[in-house]
C-alpha cells in the first residue's frame, strides 16, 4: 500500500466519515481512496469546488459531530490557511493532510518537498499553536493519521499531517491492526443537558485542561460560534481583555501539553557526540548516513522528528548541552535548522536542498564527517 | 399625539437572543425586516427549533446568525455555504439556512454560491442585497448598479452588476426568488416554502442601506427606499431572466416574485449502505 492510501485507511480506521477535498498532486490518491471507500461505510465523500470550500465543509461537518478530514498539497494549503484560523478560533477538531511538493507557487507538482514546515506553523494570521506530524513511511502515514484525529479531538483543534511526495507515493507493507486495537480518544462533550433558558457556554474552558466541551449542531444547545473574538458564551466581545484571554488560552491549551503531543524517535543516540536531526523522507537518508558514519567510527546518532509542531524545545536544549555538533537534514533551505539553532543557541550544520529529489545519504554523511573533524 | 408604549418583550423573544440586543443595524436598515421574516418562518415551520441551524459569513447581514437563538455559526468571509454544506451532509436531519449578504455570497463567496446551486445541495440561501458593502462603510459590490456612487466608485460604478436570479438560474438552481424588505408576507411565505422543498433554494431580498448606499444615491432614508419598492416593484410573470437586472436610478420596473421552480435531483452522498 502506498503512503497516500495508508493515510486514507488510517483516517477511516480512526472513524473519519467525512472527507471534503479538491484534487491536487501528490495528495490526490487520498481523495480517490475516500471516494472509493466512503459509500460502503455510509460516510460522506464530497469533491468541493476549491480548497477554500473543502476546509469550510470539513469544519461544518466537525461542528455537526463528524470526524472530518481534507487532504492537499502546498498550493492548496495556502488557500486553506484562512479557515485553518477559523478552525483554531471555533476550536473545531479536524485533520488537514499536506503531501508536500516542491514549492513555492506551483513549483514541482509531482516531486517531493519539505518546505511547508513554517507555513504549517505560522501560515494563518494571528498567534496560535498548531500540532503537526511528519510520517516517514506508509505505515506511519497510517498510524500518525489515527494519532492526528485523536489529538484533534483531545485538544479541540485542527491537526496537520505533513507528509511529502516520496512517502505519499512510496509502496511498503502496512499493517492495519484490528478495529478494537485502534486507539480512540473521544471529544470532550457537554456534561449537562441543554439549558431550558439562558445560554450554554460553548467556550468555557474546563479548569482541568483549558479545553471546553464541544456541543454539536442539532443537540439543542443553541450554540453560537463566531470567528470574531468571543466570550465563554461564544458571543462576540470586542474588548482587548477578552481577546488576550482567548488567544492566550488557545495557545496554552496546546503549549501546556507539549510532552503529551510530541513524538520523537532516536537511533544510535546512546553514546552519540553528534546528532543528525531530520524528518519525513529525508530521515530515511539520514539513518543510512548515520549507519555509515558509525561504520567509520564516528559517534553520531539520529533524532527523528515524528512531530514537527509543537517543536521539541526542551529536548533540543538538553541535547545542546551534551552534543558536540548538530546536523539538520531537510528538503528545504533551513526551516527546521533555524528552530534547532534557536533551541541550542549556536549554529548547526545544514544539509539542504530546495526539493525535487531526495537528499542523498552521501551528502549527509559528508556533513557528519566534516562536523566530526 | 399618542405616547409610545415601551415594552420589555418582543413577539419573537422565543427565538431571538435578547441578551445580544441592541443589534448593530443602522437606522433605516432593512436587514432586521428580513431577519424577522426568517424568524417568523422558523417558528411557523413544523420543524423543531433544535433542527434549525443558521450559518452566515461576514458583513452586516452576517451578524444575523448571532441574533437567532438557534445553533448559529458566523464563519469567514464568503465561506458560509461550504460550511453549511458540511453541516448538512454530516447531519441530514438539520434544516440549514445560510443567511448572508450580497458581497459575502456573490463576490468573495461567488464560486461557492454557483457550485452549491449546481450541486443542488439541500441548503436554503437567503441573500440580503443592499447593493454595497455596508459594514465597511459603503464600498462598491458586484451588485452595485452601473453608475451608482460608492466610496470605492466615487465617480460612479463603471462595472455592470450581477443579475443574481439570472446567475443562479444559469448555475442550475432549482428554486430562485426575489422579494424586497417591503414584501414581508411574501418573503416569510417563500422561506416557509423553501423549508418544505428539498434541495438548494435561493431568495434574494432587496434591502435598504441608507447609511452605506442610499445617502450617496438619492435614497437617503429607509422609508424612501420602501416607497421606491412600492412604486416600482412588479411581480414578474414570464419576464425573461436576463431582464431581471436592477437599476435603482431609472424609472424601470423592479421585478420580484419566484423566477425558477424546477424539480432536480437533490444532492446526496453516494452510499451503498441501507
Amino acid at each position: 500500500m502506498h503512503g497516500d492510501e495508508a493515510c486514507a485507511e488510517g483516517a477511516i480506521a480512526a472513524g473519519c466519515r467525512f472527507f471534503g477535498g479538491y484534487p491536487i498532486t501528490p495528495s490526490t490518491e487520498i481523495a480517490e481512496r475516500f471516494a472509493q471507500r466512503m459509500p460502503e461505510l455510509g460516510g460522506v465523500f464530497i469533491q468541493m469546488e476549491d480548497e477554500l470550500a473543502s476546509i469550510a465543509a470539513v469544519l461544518g461537518a466537525s461542528a455537526a459531530g463528524a470526524r472530518a478530514m481534507t487532504a492537499t498539497s502546498g498550493p492548496g494549503l495556502s488557500l486553506m490557511l484562512e479557515n485553518l484560523g477559523l478552525g483554531v478560533m471555533l476550536e473545531l477538531p479536524c485533520v488537514i493532510v499536506d503531501i508536500q511538493r516542491g514549492s513555492p507557487s506551483t513549483g514541482l507538482p509531482t516531486m517531493a518537498g519539505q518546505s511547508d514546515v513554517m507555513q504549517a506553523r505560522w501560515g494563518s494570521h494571528g498567534d496560535y499553536s498548531i500540532i503537526a506530524y511528519a510520517p516517514w513511511s506508509p505505515q506511519e502515514a497510517f498510524d500518525l493519521t489515527v494519532l492526528s484525529f485523536n489529538m484533534a479531538d483531545r485538544f479541540r483543534t485542527p491537526v496537520l499531517l505533513l507528509g511529502d511526495e516520496v512517502i505519499g507515493h512510496m509502496v511498503e507493507r502496512v499493517v492495519i491492526p484490528p478495529a478494537e486495537e485502534i486507539p480512540r480518544w473521544e471529544r470532550k462533550r457537554p456534561k449537562t443537558p441543554p439549558p431550558a433558558a439562558g445560554v450554554y457556554h460553548s467556550f468555557e474552558p474546563d479548569p482541568e485542561d483549558l479545553i471546553p466541551p464541544l456541543p454539536h449542531a442539532g443537540e439543542g444547545y443553541r450554540v453560537h460560534f463566531t470567528g470574531l473574538t468571543h466570550d465563554e458564551r461564544g458571543y462576540p466581545d470586542m474588548s482587548a481583555d477578552t481577546h488576550h484571554a482567548l488567544v492566550t488560552r488557545l495557545n496554552a491549551k496546546i503549549q501546556r501539553y507539549t510532552e503529551e503531543i510530541i513524538r520523537l524517535e532516536e537511533y544510535a543516540m546512546d553514546d552519540a557526540r553528534l546528532v543528525v536531526v531530520s524528518f519525513g523522507c529525508t530521515a530515511r537518508s539520514a539513518r543510512r548516513a548515520v549507519r555509515e558514519a558509525r561504520a567509520r567510527g564516528i559517534p553520531v546518532g539520529l533524532l527523528r522528528l515524528v512531530s514537527l509542531w509543537p517543536f521539541p524545545e526542551a529536548v533540543l536544549r538538553e541535547l545542546g548541552k551534551r552534543m558536540d555538533a548538530f546536523i539538520v537534514a531537510e528538503m528545504n533551505l533551513g526551516q527546521v535548522r533555524l528552530e534547532v539553532e534557536r533551541c541550542i543557541g549556536r549554529p548547526a550544520w545544514g544539509v539542504h536542498h530546495a526539493g525535487g529529489e531526495m537528499i542523498h545519504p552521501e551528502k549527509i554523511l559528508a556533513a557528519i564527517v566534516a562536523a566530526a573533524m | 399625539m399618542t405616547q409610545a408604549t415601551v415594552v420589555d418583550t418582543h413577539p419573537l423573544d422565543a427565538i431571538l437572543r435578547a441578551d445580544r440586543m441592541p443589534h448593530i443595524f443602522c437606522p433605516g436598515c432593512s436587514i432586521g425586516i428580513a431577519m424577522r421574516c426568517y424568524a417568523q418562518a422558523v417558528l411557523e415551520s413544523a420543524i423543531p427549533l433544535q433542527r434549525h441551524v443558521i450559518v452566515s459569513g461576514i458583513g452586516c447581514t452576517g451578524r444575523v446568525a448571532g441574533y437567532m437563538d438557534l445553533d448559529s455559526y458566523h464563519t469567514t468571509h464568503g465561506r458560509a455555504i461550504p460550511f453549511a454544506t458540511g453541516l448538512k451532509l454530516a447531519n441530514p436531519d438539520l434544516m440549514v439556512t445560510v443567511f448572508s449578504g450580497d458581497g459575502d455570497l456573490s463576490a468573495i463567496g461567488g464560486n461557492h454560491l454557483i457550485h452549491a446551486a449546481r450541486r443542488n445541495v439541500d441548503v436554503k440561501v437567503i441573500c440580503v442585497n443592499n447593493f454595497n458593502y455596508g459594514m465597511t462603510g459603503g464600498q462598491c459590490a458586484p451588485t452595485t448598479p452601473l453608475g451608482a456612487v460608492a466610496t470605492t466608485s466615487p465617480y460612479g460604478n463603471p462595472e455592470q452588476p450581477f443579475n443574481l436570479p439570472y446567475l443562479l438560474a444559469a448555475a442550475g438552481a432549482g428554486y430562485v426568488s426575489r422579494w424586497t424588505s417591503l414584501h414581508v408576507r411574501q418573503l416569510k411565505q417563500d422561506i416557509l416554502h423553501c423549508f418544505a422543498r428539498p434541495g438548494f433554494t435561493f431568495i434574494e431580498v432587496l434591502s435598504a442601506c441608507p447609511v452605506g448606499f442610499g445617502k450617496s444615491n438619492n435614497i437617503p432614508d429607509g422609508l424612501e427606499e420602501m416607497q421606491l419598492y412600492r412604486e416600482r416593484c412588479v411581480i414578474a410573470r414570464g419576464v425573461p431572466l436576463e431582464e431581471l437586472s436592477i437599476d435603482l436610478r431609472e424609472d424601470s420596473p423592479i421585478y420580484v416574485g419566484n423566477f425558477v421552480d424546477r424539480e432536480l435531483p437533490v444532492y446526496k452522498p453516494v452510499t451503498h449502505v441501507g
